[in-house]
């Protein structure tokens, strides 16, 4: 089995798809002739041509109503927004048109299409090249959002938001494009959304988290465990709909939850998870829900280490959930 | 020492004059006559006068408050139905939300209009929208939503995709004069321009933006010259002009069916009535500003024209209009005693299938209490 990064991964999944539906398109700034500038595209601009792997004006708002009105007309456009950061002025089609579409035409036009986009820090990218907007999407309803963590999910997922019938968010975390290595099958082949995986397993504490803090994560259990703390650490995969009984069943074992994401804390996914949390297994709790989050401030330059929920933040947030 | 001659504003450079076919006389310019038969002229009047009774009688349905709301196109008639009616079978219409008549012509059964009114059961859309914001994939017309513009980019994209699919398909984008202020505007007619989509836009310029003059959304002297910028070729056309609205969108049709691109066509008409039904124009325009263009009503010079080729007659008219109204008060009385829509189809089709926390919000909604009756 070929050993993939997340680049090579998405690009596998990229081409696999093109190549079986000549209805799929990849469209976005610089996706063609470069391949994307982490080049995640590269070599399909040589393999399926300029019509199916477009190069497009510099516009966001531009490349996701364009790929709307191919969606409409039956294709299965793949825009990509080169940095999430830059994905605001699409908003307004993306929450207002592309997920809305099947509903307000009472089902006469879906509009289907992934929206590829990388995000996170850790980069060393500054406010503008680092945030993790997923609970902006997440809010929206007729989206669905997801956010893999290593090279065979980001490949199975992305190849099963394809095929979903349904608008998708792919968030791809980019710190760990290149770092996340692993066995991936070659061929065709789908991990289900709303899928979340137990990716470590411990009865005293669950940690909630997805994309590259997962390895973060990894690493605070398995210092925990030097201190006889044991944990279920889940990686969510598809955000929403999320897996809601992995994450329930988890927390009625553990009684004890900690949720890691970079995105500010306010508002953030993590409050949504411990409201579920709260509202379905509430008297299974033995302490408090924790969330180690980014700050509620713009996502800093110089100081981004201090600013992500990296493990020795979340060490100490599972001691004292653990010892509540 | 002389005086430097003052900066010529925009109104002291010449404007180049909407293209007219239809005379002050009655007659057809024959250089861009678009050769209807008679038959087809009178089928055309009679959606003309079709799109205008129903646009009056549900502005009085919305009086008594029998419908929330409705967004007519008193005065901008000749501009739609001559533009829809120069599409051909296969293309396809991206409106804006003034151009139910076009969606009438193009197949959209009268019922089913009327239906998305009152938004009851069997309205297209389910009452999940406002009244005026229905959908017709039958008749191969869009979807209406209300922000600006944003029809625009997609009709871009809906053609582009046919043409990379090689199907010999044309999309025509509606919008008015506000909305080439939105980014939509720049984005549908930039990425147009680039691909070469085959994509007519166009724009109804008819004056206002709700309160706003169009001299608040550009400093342009025409929203057609702003085509050329985009290396969108653009055509001026009087909107009132039914054969005109025809001539110049069939050419635009010509255009991108050969592979040539888009085309920008601003069609210059006027809002004769208000926004919509939430609208006052008496306290933003003066009623005089509308005198000139009563004179110019569509209607009537495609009216005065068919009669002076002694193919109409005030009796004709009569039994016309006799004939719409009963067709509009049989459409009202069975949308108005059809129930709204079931409590379920509030959680369909927010995606394909119904994933488990609209399945938990649906039990909610079914075993919880119900509203009161709002409307």
């Amino acid at each position: 089995m070929p050993q993939m990064n997340m680049v090579q991964a998405i690009n596998d999944a990229l081409r696999i798809a093109m190549k079986r539906d000549d209805r799929v398109v990849v469209m976005g700034e610089d996706v063609g002739r470069v391949g994307g500038v982490f080049r995640v595209t590269a070599g399909l601009f040589d393999e399926f041509g300029d019509e199916r792997v477009i190069d497009t004006p510099l516009s966001e708002g531009g490349i996701i109503g364009a790929a709307a009105g191919m969606a409409l007309y039956g294709m299965v456009p793949i825009p990509e927004i080169q940095f999430s950061d830059f994905i605001w002025p699409a908003y307004d089609q993306i929450v207002s048109e592309v997920a809305k579409y099947r509903y307000r035409s009472g089902g006469e036009y879906p509009c289907k299409m992934v929206i590829r986009t990388p995000v996170g820090g850790g980069i060393r990218g500054g406010h503008y090249h680092s945030q993790h907007p997923e609970a902006q999407f997440i809010h929206v309803a007729g989206l669905k959002v997801v956010c893999p963590s290593n090279p065979y999910d980001a490949k199975g997922l992305l190849l099963a938001s394809i095929e979903d019938p349904d608008p998708v968010l792919f968030f791809e975390p980019k710190r760990i494009y290149r770092a996340a290595k692993g066995d991936v099958p070659e061929g065709a082949f789908t991990v289900d959304l709303e899928s979340a995986q137990v990716v470590r397993e411990g009865g005293d504490v669950t940690i909630v988290t997805y994309g590259a803090m997962l390895y973060e994560c990894l690493d605070a259990a398995e210092k925990v465990a030097g201190e006889g703390v044991e944990c279920d650490v889940i990686d969510l995969r598809t955000l929403w709909p999320i897996d809601v009984t992995t994450l329930t069943e988890s927390v009625k074992k553990t009684g004890r939850v900690v949720i890691v994401h970079e995105a500010p804390k306010t508002c953030g996914f993590g409050s949504e998870l411990v409201s579920l949390i709260c509202e379905k297994v509430f008297y299974h709790l033995q302490a408090p829900p924790k969330r180690v989050t980014g700050f509620d401030t713009p996502f800093p330059y110089t100081l981004e280490m201090e600013y992500l929920p990296l493990s020795h933040r979340i060490v100490p947030a599972v001691l004292e959930t653990a010892r509540a | 020492m002389t005086m430097a001659a003052p900066n010529p504003t925009p109104a002291d450079r010449s404007t180049p004059g909407p293209l007219r076919v239809l005379l002050e006389d009655g007659k057809l310019d024959p250089e861009h006559d678009p050769k209807l038969s008679l038959d087809q002229l009178v089928q055309l009047y009679e959606h003309l006068v079709l799109t205008r009774v129903t646009d009056e009688r549900l502005v009085t349905l919305q009086r008594q408050g029998r419908i929330g709301f409705h967004i007519g196109s008193l005065g901008e008639e000749a501009a739609i139905i001559g533009s829809a009616y120069a599409m051909r079978e296969q293309d396809y219409i991206f409106p804006c939300y003034r151009e139910f008549g076009a969606a009438l012509m193009r197949g959209m059964p009268y019922q089913r209009y009327i239906d998305n009114m009152f938004g009851n059961a069997n309205d297209p859309v389910r009452g999940r929208q406002m009244p005026d914001h229905y959908t017709c994939r039958a008749a191969k017309f869009g979807s209406v939503s209300s922000p600006i513009g944003t029809q625009i980019t997609q009709a871009m994209g809906f053609a582009w995709a046919a043409r990379i699919q090689k199907q010999d398909l044309v999309c025509l984008s509606y919008f008015g004069d506000g909305s080439t202020s939105s980014n939509e505007f720049h984005n549908g007619l930039n990425f147009a321009g680039v691909f070469k989509a085959p994509v007519v836009f166009f724009c109804r310029n008819n004056g206002w933006a709700i309160s706003v003059p169009v001299e608040r959304q550009t400093a342009s002297r025409t929203i057609a010259e702003k085509g050329i910028a985009y290396g969108v070729p653009a055509v001026r056309v009087d909107g009132n002009d039914l054969f005109a609205v025809i001539a110049v969108t069939r050419d635009a049709v010509a255009r991108a069916a050969a592979g040539q691109g888009p085309t920008l066509i601003e069609a210059m008409t006027y809002r004769m009535g208000g926004h919509s039904t939430s609208d006052d124009p008496t306290r933003y325009r003066p009623q005089t500003e509308l005198e000139p263009w009563v004179s110019r009503d569509p209607l009537e010079r495609v009216r005065a024209h068919l009669e002076q080729r002694g193919r109409w007659s005030p009796a004709q008219e009569e039994a016309l209009r006799t004939r719409i109204d009963a067709q509009f008060k049989e459409a009202v009385a069975q949308a108005e005693t059809t129930p709204p829509p079931a409590l379920d189809t509030l959680f369909d089709e927010v995606y394909g299938t119904l994933p488990w926390h609209l399945e938990e919000q649906k039990r909610e909604l079914l075993a919880g209490p119900r509203a009161p009756k709002a409307h």
